[in-house]
């Protein structure tokens, strides 16, 4: 068990280490988004900004533009929200290579309620042309991501996130825009991303007992998405259950639903955070609270299969 | 220099009168401040453009677009012929700074962004020590913007000696006098007491504007450099009149105009 965001912090030291253009930026919160690990490692390439997101933003465009390989980092809420207008101006219409990589993604985040959960960031970044949206389920593709991100010279959103999940992509192969296909099965097909992939393999076990076989989807990149796999997806299964930790306005669900209407139209569920505002509490308690735990994604398998 | 600031204000009155619509006023008052950057002072190459160790202008108010246009067109990177596709489809040239034309560094038009953007590219030249220098053009009614402040308050932190801000206090905003709108004053002290080097200076006298930039050269702070200049400058009838803000002027205007400029 690890969080996304510690993969984050330990990679970017050796990413620092092999690349001495990569820079690092953030908004007083080193130690939540764990970019105090490069920082300690390469003070002169590390700059934070204090309480002011759209500054740092802006300065990130201005490190690629001039030919370094910025990684700026805050709560993802802040980055995308705070700074979305720097993020649409000075980073996608410039097409400046930045890599925004913004922790306490979703309501895992936990106790310090809505004003701190990212449940529209996907939705956000993914609006923007020019701009490449990541979602890691875990670690090991936490750390591939940031390898491949580093070669993308685009500007590039990753949310990572606070809670601690499994490690499941260990065997996957990892290309920016292609989905994986973590598990076959025809009944049922369970797209998620992020912290859900964990707990839609969970379902699958779940389901599998009762003699149901859900195939699992693995959406790292939701933009550009992988329009294959979901058709795929959607023929294999004629059924989709999207899972995010997100809204389910405007996220992968949206994007799964916008896909499949176009291409081959099934009927998709999705699941996440419902429009509403999130609240304080366990990060546990929120996800089971909005029915975003392997139980609640089963049971809604069970009612919407074919 | 005189010639070539007619030529460019002459570009610009063309330009925006034949698309149309356009940002007259704010284009006008910085030209001369342009001449002194572009054919007096800052280090580039229009055949290569994307030079690493070139000096870089950053038009943080992206509406005066029109007159970045015109100066880099005489500077030589692009057909001076372009200018007149101003905010035409397919046009390199569009309403607002991007950097599909060469030698525009970044896209700007949504206000209070290229004062981060500069702070980016000074960090990294420091990085690099490649002794680029970099410039900037704010607007007096883009200040109002609070992400100018968040970079100022960056720049001092950073000690960013190798920028020169030159902030075009032209004293109008599209609803009116900005002091009326949402007073700035006294603008040098809150530069100062941000950690600022400050100087004053009439933004169209040619002296005074190079006197600055060597003296924000030998600062061992940011230089902000406030150009008193005047809305419209070079066109009688645009001259501090504040509907020149974003409005273009009718072909008969643009004629008039054309013959003043021609004196």
């Amino acid at each position: 068990m690890k969080s996304t965001r510690d993969a984050y912090g330990e990679t970017l030291v050796k990413i620092g280490k092999e690349n001495r253009n990569v820079v690092v930026l953030d908004a007083d919160l080193s130690e939540s988004t764990r970019t105090k690990l490069f920082a300690r490692e390469f003070p002169d390439r590390f700059f934070n900004f204090g309480v002011a997101e759209q500054n740092m933003i802006g300065t990130a465009a201005g490190f690629a533009l001039s030919g370094k390989i910025p990684f700026a980092s805050t709560f993802a809420i802040f980055a995308s929200g705070r700074a979305w207008d720097q993020l649409r101006v000075s980073v996608s219409y410039s097409n400046a290579p930045v890599n925004v990589v913004a922790s306490h993604g979703g309501v895992s985040v936990g106790e310090d309620g809505y004003t701190h959960h990212a449940i529209e960031d996907i939705a956000l970044m993914r609006v923007l042309p020019n701009m490449t949206v990541m979602v890691p389920a875990d670690a090991v593709e936490t750390e591939k991501m940031l390898w491949s991100a580093l070669e993308w010279k685009k500007p590039v959103y990753i949310r990572t996130g606070r809670q601690k999940v499994p490690i499941i992509c260990d065997s996957c192969d990892f290309e920016i825009g292609k989905a994986n296909v973590l598990r076959d099965g025809g009944d049922v097909a369970i797209i998620a991303t992020g912290n859900m992939v964990a707990e839609a393999m969970k379902a699958a076990d779940m389901l599998k007992e009762k003699g149901i076989s859900a195939l699992i989807l693995n959406i790292h990149t939701i933009k550009p998405i992988d329009s294959d796999a979901i058709i795929k997806a959607a023929r294999n299964t004629g059924c989709i259950i999207t899972v995010e930790d997100h809204s389910i306005v405007g996220g992968l669900g949206s994007a799964v639903a916008e896909a499949t209407a176009e291409n081959y139209p099934v009927h998709v569920t999705r699941i996440g955070v419902p429009d509403v505002f999130s609240e304080s509490g366990p990060g546990d308690s929120l996800l089971e609270k909005f029915g975003m735990t392997a139980g609640s994604i089963a049971q809604k398998c069970m009612e919407v299969r074919r | 220099m005189q010639e070539r600031a007619r030529k460019i204000r002459k570009n610009v009155v063309k330009m925006i009168a034949r698309a149309g619509s356009g940002h007259p006023g704010g284009s006008l008052s910085i030209v001369d401040i342009l001449c002194v950057l572009y054919f007096n002072e800052m280090r580039y190459d229009p055949k290569n453009p994307s030079w690493k160790a070139r000096d870089r202008l950053i038009l943080s108010k992206g509406h005066a677009a029109p007159a970045l246009y015109a100066t880099l067109a005489e500077a030589g990177f692009f057909p001076e012929q372009e200018l007149l596709t101003l905010r035409k489809i397919g046009s390199r040239c569009q309403g607002h700074t991007t950097r599909m034309l060469p030698g525009v560094e970044v896209c700007s038009g949504s206000l209070g962004q290229g004062l981060s953007i500069a702070n980016g590219m000074a960090l990294s030249a420091k990085l690099d020590d490649i002794g680029s220098r970099i410039y900037a053009i704010v607007g007096d009614g883009e200040s109002q913007e609070g992400q100018i402040w968040e970079a100022a308050m960056a720049a001092a932190h950073y000690r960013l000696d190798n920028i020169t801000v030159f902030l075009d206090r032209n004293g109008l905003q599209i609803d009116g006098e900005t002091e009326k709108i949402m007073a700035l004053e006294p603008i040098a002290d809150k530069w100062r007491s941000f950690g600022w080097h400050v100087v004053e200076i009439d933004g169209h006298n040619f002296d005074q504007i190079k006197s600055a930039i060597r003296e924000s050269k030998i600062a061992k702070k940011p230089t902000l450099i406030i150009a008193h200049t005047i809305k419209g400058k070079g066109v009688s009838f645009m001259e501090n009149a504040v509907e020149f803000h974003g409005k273009a002027p009718t072909l008969e205007e643009a004629e008039k105009a054309m013959m003043e400029l021609e004196q």
